[in-house]
């Protein structure tokens, strides 16, 4: 057992509202500078859509995350050896187009205008070129465009559905969108780091968050390719590639990461996942179906004693094993089984989970006249999303993962009815917790931590014992009286 | 996997320390957004190196009860890009002025060293006044000092009082609840001149009619906590995960703690998507819905099962059991008045009896007057004005008949209107006779006329449904189907799911409604559709239960002291507060537009009498003159004037005044202004903005604004058709364009009122100031902070109007320097005993009845105006509030001991030998506010209850005996956002993190509601709703597209498409803050883009993000369109509120000027049976009565934009 420690996390999609809060804060603290305009460490887009960068989704396009070659696992755009040779050219970047080009406003000409014969206006103009443009891209284009025959009609998971599925996404009875909150997922098997000809790239040992070196980057973007998610980013200005580094700094302060701090949807939880190092290579080997499934299982259990003590042997500090005891991720992911990796098929055993949205029941029109479903609450039988497309989202293509999750959020809803009401029958609330296979405790630990947590319960940061790491080179006390006078740099090109 | 490495080595990490050096601040304050949101959300401005870095939000609410879930983290993707504006190039940084008008202003300076003479030069040369105003939003700005500005705004200020009166002088800044004190600076300034601040919440369209009908109230919801506690919730009209996006984690929780969602809403909205029905609803259509929820409440509910808990809630606390007169006509009856105690020779001598209301006694069969009403609120007797079911003359206990249905004395035909078919249908009613001193009339209860309205069949003759699939018969199922479009048997499972929840729960149903519904025309008819709903099935004023009605109303807490120190009412009253529709629909010229017999065709009635018939202007004449309504300028002449020519005509004093005030009036020598709004002499003349964007974002008819009151270009093609119809105001044949003399606004942003203003003034933004922040959404109270000091040349709001109320005072000490005595008129108030003043519509000026100020018409009051000691007098809190107390809502206690406190603990002002607790600065105002509101002060919370205890005449106290020790200091709010007190000035509780519910104190309590009956009302006893037909609560139609004067001459064609425009509340911007915002810019389209279904775009041949014009006569929109299937056909949306100072083109259509914003395509139309009042509930309240400035029901054509966009 090669055990190990993860910071990691669960959006619940059913609580997105889709409000990009998240992405402002990330914004304003990291990329709001020249070069890193159009990076948007975290966005939010909406399902069905094409997203960010367009069509990211999309692996016949853009080549990214890991493929099986026989017995072995390769990057899909080519194994070590291949990539080397294609350094100096690297066709499977997104281009502006698919990001696009960041924009502003003459803004200053509402103060300056001269006096003239109209209103004046702050036009758009590039903010690559200066020039005037017309805005045809963003990060967020397709922002709440459910029913749209350019975006979602092209989403690279509706046009896997048969021709009749897609048709009806369209129709007001069955149409729908959620949102879907994206950062780097700092996976077990990243793309990213296995991609990068410079060894920049690194998982830190004590809690897993994946960073780019800025002193060891050389700006190849391989990175770019290689992770399949989209999330490393090419900072023109530095000529290094950059990412979400899961706040970090704001992490040993012990506080929330930016985009965890801000969701006032209250979506996001993280916590300490443990996990059996050694188990990597099998699990990305297996069947698209069986991901999902493999990936929860890999995760390791903090109260169970051989784990306690095979972490104690690989130097996990008992602080982290308290905070992995306190994990909401552990419980959402593992105990509860309701929260599923984002596109496990990619194979980077990405570690930022997600729990699927509810959605209203459907209706069917009869001249004119839409009729909806009897259920009391949406269901599965009546649910307005095609099984399949989450599935493809959420599973490998496993429909039974995500009925199994669905059930047991129905189960939530019809036993806390029960509790606060009264009014179902208690037969139907026996089936429903029967069927999705959880205990009345189980259920009331998942409602509770669904509605009633605090910051400080969704968002476990276990110690990251600063003064133990900054010993390991210098002495914390010189470090403390040097601090912010000696050791600050920019990142400078290299060549 | 041997090259995924994971890396402890400090050496290869150290730079890690690169995004460390950036996380890194040196300081981290608390504060907030004073912006138009209801947010109130508590934010830590991050701040390194004296620059403010980003802001995340406070995590530190104080908990409610156990089981509700934490207020943390408030703050959405637009509050957080604030930090943006600081420094970006849309930030104002300097005192700015119109270019022509500094020359103008320059070169009358070196001619006349007096500044006001200075300014009447130019004003007097109507080629110099011509040639800035026409130049207006034209660019050409330049660069100011302070003194300059300062000393422009001061002699145009003092010019104005001078030669026009002081009450031309108008002010306007919106919703104070988010900056109180940047509100109250410029109030204060502007009614310590006897100037004019205009409503906002009505003129938004936010305010709910209907709250004022049923509840007596402007408005109250339960804070956002409490959609927790709620079982099953009604969501319409609001996009709850779009707009109010710190607060939709309630309604997402609620869900999974077993409530059930419903969302009404054409499109497949953000909310949608949290609903576990979508009702895909046809729009403005939820009051037909309703109207079926209730018959099928009403029929199984209340007349199958008689439901205990419904029906006792309905005796307690509703007016259904209350007796209502019917009146015959030709042989058919129709409901008529409520019976008054003063028609019984039992009760005609008690005090007031004429305003209190009858019951039928079931054990004893006859007539009782119980506790609580109108006449006890009023009466001298303290003690009796409370919900108890008692006799007000014998005490005895009443056992209220609900019905008559089981007995009777006979069974009449009654007339009811059905406005869906524009036809009556005589239906049984159960009656009573009632002996009265005039004779034998039949009366029956309110519920026995819901039953028969509803049309609920109980055995009765008459033309009733048959059941529920009847189509014909108005409000069944069936019926709604075909405005609704949802299936019948959806509503009967609705209402059965929701009555039986209620039940279940007693009362935990809601309904989250807004905007979407209350922008409607008959939007009062489709929340009272809802509420019935709510009502019949005891929900109001219950935890969990009751109407939340979200938009624009926020709410301001510590509202007593702030109301004092905002109007200046420690120095003098009355205020001058005007409705900003009636201000607007007259001033700018809209009145003009419009048609009467379009108007009728738009408001249907059920009678046309004097009431209903005649323009839509004359009616808002008749408002005036009754004293319904306020309106400024006052008179055709100088309020000042007057005085001075009342005395010159041998008045001695006030009343002698007033007197000869009220012979000139009647004998038509002195005008209301607003018989003649046309003429010079009754123009507003200068305008000062702030807080808001008052020419664009809440300019409705914004077009006519420009070239009525801006005199500069405009785009509207509107021809003028009132010409023939009106009667009561004088026609001009030329309408006037440039009414205005001087707008100033005061702005942080370049938005559109900045740029078509004449002067723009630097403020501080919300992290550069302090002030106090509030809102319903939730709470607590806490604080904007100065995270940096004011940058560049900004000053806050308060500064800004102390320094203008300083130079004032020095100019007038050549110009005024004496004392002047001002007489204002003000309208019939809510709160107040005036609510008797007219149970009966009389009109003075026609001579149906005597002329008598506070009554029959405007009361009048003399004030005396001290300009000298303008700025003394604003920086110091007067002896008016130690010498008159405070309050609100018709409650007032004494302060003397605290105002005296705050001499002794406070800065303080001494002058004229006498000291002051200082204002000098908004955080002393902030001091001043928390110290003396019950809602921050424990003692006075007590006080305030004691004082309501003896008007009522039940035990409160208790309700304030724990927290009796709350002190609130400014500094403490810096500290942690402090919960609200319980307090009698509103009418939830919030002991013991009971989350705040509207109407608990009155349900829990027995406190009456300050309605005619005290109870909610389902029936609206009033003569002139009795005549619109809206007594009942009733369906009308939808406008029809033709009756609207919108598209006359606006040229269509297969190339465009006629579309019902719809301008709901957006995701990327708080009205038009943040929409030019370049974070919200990049995450929507860089532009506020026009949503159109995917077939009405194929229809005109345009796809996504295609270049379109909307217009019509108004005006015309340039943008580019999403196309979506979310729509439905026949709606667009143009999310409410775009500049069009950003990426707007030219509109090749127009004459090829700049295209304008959405409030380009509108123009208001006042309800006018909103104009009513001098009775009961329907007594005016600043933004709490009124006509509102509908703008739903508005049409438009769509075509793609010829040719590529010109700039």
């Amino acid at each position: 057992m090669n055990i190990r420690a993860q910071v990691s996390s669960v959006f619940h999609l059913d609580k997105c509202i889709g409000c990009h809060t998240c992405s402002i804060a990330c914004k304003n603290i990291w990329t709001d500078r020249k070069g890193a305009e159009y990076m948007w460490w975290n966005n939010v887009e909406t399902k069905p859509g094409t997203g960010y960068p367009t069509k990211w989704e999309d692996q016949k396009q853009y080549k990214g995350g890991w493929e099986k070659a026989g017995s072995d696992l390769q990057l899909k755009m080519g194994n070590k050896s291949a990539l080397l040779g294609r350094i100096f050219h690297n066709p499977d970047l997104p281009t502006m187009d698919d990001y696009y080009e960041p924009f502003t406003f003459k803004y200053q000409d509402l103060t300056n205008a001269p006096a003239g014969d109209d209103q004046p206006t702050a036009r758009p103009v590039s903010m690559v070129s200066g020039k005037p443009m017309k805005i045809e891209a963003g990060p967020n284009w397709d922002d709440d465009l459910s029913g749209s025959n350019i975006y979602a009609a092209n989403d690279p998971g509706v046009v896997q559905l048969s021709e009749e599925e897609q048709q009806q996404m369209f129709a007001i009875e069955k149409m729908v969108m959620f949102y879907l909150p994206r950062i780097c997922n700092h996976c077990l098997n990243a793309g990213c780091v296995a991609g990068c000809p410079s060894g920049a790239i690194y998982k830190r040992g004590e809690d897993g968050i994946v960073l780019i070196s800025q002193d060891k980057c050389r700006g190849w973007r391989m990175c770019v390719s290689a992770c399949p998610y989209k999330k490393t980013y090419y900072g023109w200005s530095t000529g290094k590639s950059e990412k979400c580094i899961l706040c970090y700094p704001r992490q040993e302060a012990g506080e929330a990461p930016g985009c965890f701090h801000s969701c006032v949807g209250r979506i996001r939880y993280l916590g300490v996942l443990l996990y059996d190092a050694d188990r990597i290579e099998a699990v990305a080997k297996l069947e698209d179906k069986e991901l999902a499934a493999a990936q929860r299982e890999m995760i390791l259990d903090p109260f169970d004693p051989e784990v306690i003590a095979a972490a104690k042997k690989a130097g996990i500090a008992t602080a982290v094993m308290d905070a992995a005891r306190k994990s909401p991720t552990y419980k959402f992911v593992k105990e509860w089984g309701i929260a599923l990796p984002l596109h496990p098929e990619f194979r980077t055993l990405p570690m930022l989970f997600y729990v699927p949205p509810l959605l209203p029941i459907l209706s069917k029109e009869q001249q004119g006249v839409q009729k909806l479903a009897d259920d009391f609450f949406t269901s599965l039988e009546q649910a307005r999303l095609p099984l399949k497309y989450l599935a493809g989202l959420f599973a490998g293509g496993n429909e039974e993962e995500i009925k199994a999750v669905y059930r047991k959020l129905i189960a939530v809803r019809i036993q806390r009815r029960n509790v606060t009401v009264g009014d179902l029958d208690n037969a139907e609330v026996d089936k429903a917790r029967e069927i999705a296979g959880l205990s009345t405790e189980t259920i009331e630990a998942i409602f509770r931590m669904t509605s009633l947590t605090s910051i400080k319960q969704r968002i476990v940061i276990p110690p990251m014992l600063r003064e133990q790491a900054i010993e390991a080179g210098m002495d914390p006390e010189a470090y403390k009286q040097e601090m912010g006078f000696g050791s600050r740099k920019a990142p400078k090109r290299r060549w | 996997m041997s090259w995924i490495k994971n890396l402890i080595d400090p050496q290869a990490r150290a730079w890690e320390e690169f995004y460390r050096n950036r996380n890194q601040c040196d300081k981290v304050v608390r504060s907030t957004h004073g912006v138009n949101c209801t947010g109130s959300c508590s934010w830590n401005v991050h701040v390194k190196d004296g620059i403010v870095g980003w802001e995340l939000q406070a995590t530190d609410y104080p908990p409610l009860e156990d089981g509700i879930p934490p207020y943390e983290p408030r703050g959405c993707q637009r509050g957080i890009s604030f930090s943006w504006y600081l420094y970006s190039p849309l930030r104002v940084k300097y005192p700015t002025v119109r270019g022509i008008l500094v020359d103008l202003w320059r070169a009358a300076k070196a001619k006349h060293e007096d500044p006001v003479a200075a300014w009447a030069s130019i004003m007097e040369d109507p080629i110099q006044r011509k040639s800035y105003q026409k130049a207006r939003g034209k660019g050409g700005f330049r660069r100011a000092s302070w003194d300059e500005v300062e000393e422009i705004i001061a002699a145009s200020t003092i010019y104005t009082i001078k030669k026009h009166g002081a009450d031309r002088l108008i002010g306007f800044s919106p919703i104070p609840a988010m900056s109180m004190l940047s509100f109250a600076g410029g109030s204060r300034f502007m009614q310590l001149l006897g100037g004019v601040n205009l409503s906002f919440y009505d003129w938004y369209c936010d305010l709910p009619n209907a709250s004022p009908e049923v509840w007596g109230e402007q408005t109250d919801v339960s804070e956002s906590a409490d959609w927790y506690n709620s079982k099953y919730i009604a969501v319409m009209g609001s996009n709850v995960n779009m707009t109010r996006t710190p607060d939709a984690h309630f309604l997402v929780e609620a869900r999974h703690n077993g409530s059930k969602v419903t969302v009404l809403s054409p499109d497949f909205s953000m909310t949608s998507k949290h609903a576990d029905w979508w009702l895909p609803t046809h729009a403005g259509q939820d009051g037909a819905f309703w109207m079926a929820v209730n018959h099928v409440i009403l029929s199984e509910f209340h007349h199958q099962a008689k439901t205990p808990y419904f029906i006792d809630y309905l005796k307690r606390f509703t007016d259904t059991p209350f007796l209502v007169q019917l009146t015959e006509k030709d042989g058919v009856y129709q409901a008529g008045r409520m019976a008054t105690a003063a028609s019984t020779e039992a009760y005609r001598d008690e005090e007031n009896s004429g305003f209190k209301y009858l019951v039928w006694d079931e054990s004893q069969q006859q007539p009782k007057m119980p506790l609580g009403t109108l006449g006890f609120r009023w009466q001298q007797k303290k003690g009796e004005w409370n919900l108890q079911m008692k006799d007000g003359k014998d005490g005895s206990d009443i056992s209220p008949a609900l019905s008559l249905l089981d007995k009777h004395a006979e069974v009449l035909q009654v007339s009811f209107d059905d406005f869906s078919s524009e036809s009556r249908v005589k239906r049984g009613v159960p009656v009573q006779y009632l002996e009265t001193i005039d004779g034998r009339v039949a009366v029956t209860t309110v519920f026995d006329l819901l039953m028969a309205q509803f049309g609920v069949n109980r055995g009765l003759s008459g033309d009733y449904p048959k059941n529920y699939d009847d189509e014909q018969r108005a409000y069944t199922p069936a019926w709604q189907e075909k405005f609704t479009g949802i299936d019948r048997a959806n509503v009967i499972q609705f209402a059965r799911e929701w009555a039986s929840t209620a039940e279940t729960t007693e009362g935990k149903c809601s309904i989250i409604i807004g905007a979407g519904v209350n922008h409607w025309y008959h939007a009062n008819l489709l929340y009272r559709a809802g509420i019935a709903a709510l009502m019949l099935c005891g929900c109001v004023g219950k935890n969990g239960g009751g109407l939340n009605h979200y938009v624009g109303q926020e709410k301001l807490a510590p509202v007593a002291p702030w109301a004092t120190i905002m109007g200046a009412l420690d120095w003098s009253k009355p205020p001058r507060f005007q409705n900003t529709p009636s201000f607007h629909y007259v001033h700018s010229d809209q009145w003009r537009y419009e048609r009467t017999a379009d108007e009728m065709r738009v408001n249907a009635v059920a009678e046309n009498n004097k009431m209903t018939t005649g323009h839509t202007m004359d009616q808002q004449v008749r408002a005036v003159r009754s004293g319904w309504l306020p309106f400024y300028p006052q008179f055709d002449r100088s309020p000042t004037e007057a005085v001075k020519q009342a005395e010159a005509s041998g008045a001695k004093n006030n009343q002698e005044i007033i007197d000869w005030t009220v012979d000139q009036l009647k004998s038509k020598q002195m005008k209301f202004a607003v018989e003649d709004p046309d003429a010079p002499e009754n123009w507003p003349r200068v305008w000062f903005i702030w807080r808001g964007n008052a020419l664009m974002s809440s300019a409705k008819g914004h077009e006519y604004f420009l070239k009525h009151y801006l005199g500069t270009h405009s785009s509207t093609v509107a021809p003028e058709t009132a010409e023939d119809s009106v009667k009561e105001v004088v026609w001009h044949k030329e309408a006037p364009e440039g009414k205005l003399d001087l707008i100033v606004d005061i702005n942080f942003r370049m938005d559109t009122s900045a740029v078509y203003s004449d002067i723009v003034l630097p403020t501080a933004t919300w992290y550069e100031k302090d002030d106090l922040n509030t809102t319903d959404m939730h709470s607590f109270i806490h604080p904007l902070q100065e995270a940096v000091p004011p940058c560049w040349e900004s000053k806050s709001d308060w500064n800004i109007f102390k320094d203008l109320a300083k130079k004032v005072s020095q100019l007038a000490e050549s110009h005024l320097p004496e004392t002047v005595r001002d007489i204002v008129s003000v309208p019939l108030a809510h709160d107040t005993p005036a609510e008797m003043a007219q149970p009966e519509i009389k009109d003075w000026s026609k001579g149906e009845c005597e002329a008598i100020p506070g009554k029959t018409m405007p009361g009048l009051a003399v004030v005396e105006r001290d300009y000298v000691n303008l700025y003394k007098r604003f920086i110091s809190f007067g002896p008016g509030a130690r010498a008159n107390g405070i309050g609100a809502h018709g409650l007032a206690w004494q302060i003397e001991d605290f105002y005296d406190q705050l001499i002794e603990t406070n800065p303080t002002e001494t002058w004229g030998g006498k000291t002051y607790p200082s204002l000098d600065n908004a955080k002393d105002a902030a001091n001043v506010i928390l110290q003396l509101a019950p809602e921050t002060n424990g003692e006075l919370a007590y006080r305030a209850f004691k004082v309501k205890e003896e008007k009522v005449g039940l035990p409160l106290v208790d309700l304030a005996a724990d927290t009796r020790a709350v002190r609130t200091t400014f500094a403490e709010l810096d500290r942690q956002p402090k919960r609200l007190l319980t307090s009698p000035c509103w009418s939830g509780l919030t002991n013991n993190g009971r989350a705040y519910a509207a109407y608990s104190l009155n349900v829990d309590r027995l406190v009456p509601w300050r309605t005619l009956t005290g109870r909610q009302h389902f029936y609206l006893d009033h003569e002139g709703y009795i005549a619109y037909g809206e007594h009942l609560p009733t369906y009308k139609t939808k406008p029809d597209p033709s009756s609207l004067q919108d598209l006359i001459v606006s040229e269509s064609d297969e190339q465009s498409i006629m579309l019902n425009y719809l301008t709901p509340h957006g995701k990327w911007g708080i009205h038009s803050t943040y929409g030019d915002n370049h974070r919200m810019l990049t995450l929507s389209r860089g532009c506020h883009p026009f949503w159109i279904n995917d077939q009405d775009a194929a229809q005109i041949g345009v796809v996504d993000n295609d270049w379109v014009e909307v217009y019509n006569d108004h005006g015309v929109v340039v943008t580019r369109a999403v196309v979506s299937a979310r729509l439905p056909r026949g709606i667009s949306l143009l999310y409410h509120a775009p500049e069009r100072t950003i990426g707007v083109p030219k509109s090749p259509l127009r004459g090829n000027k700049r295209a304008g914003g959405h409030n380009s395509l509108n123009r208001i139309r006042l309800k006018p049976n909103l104009m009513l009042g001098g009775y009961g509930q329907f007594t005016y309240g600043w933004n709490y009565w009124g006509p509102t400035g509908a703008n739903r029901d508005t049409f438009i054509l769509a075509r793609k934009l010829k040719g590529e966009p010109s700039w």
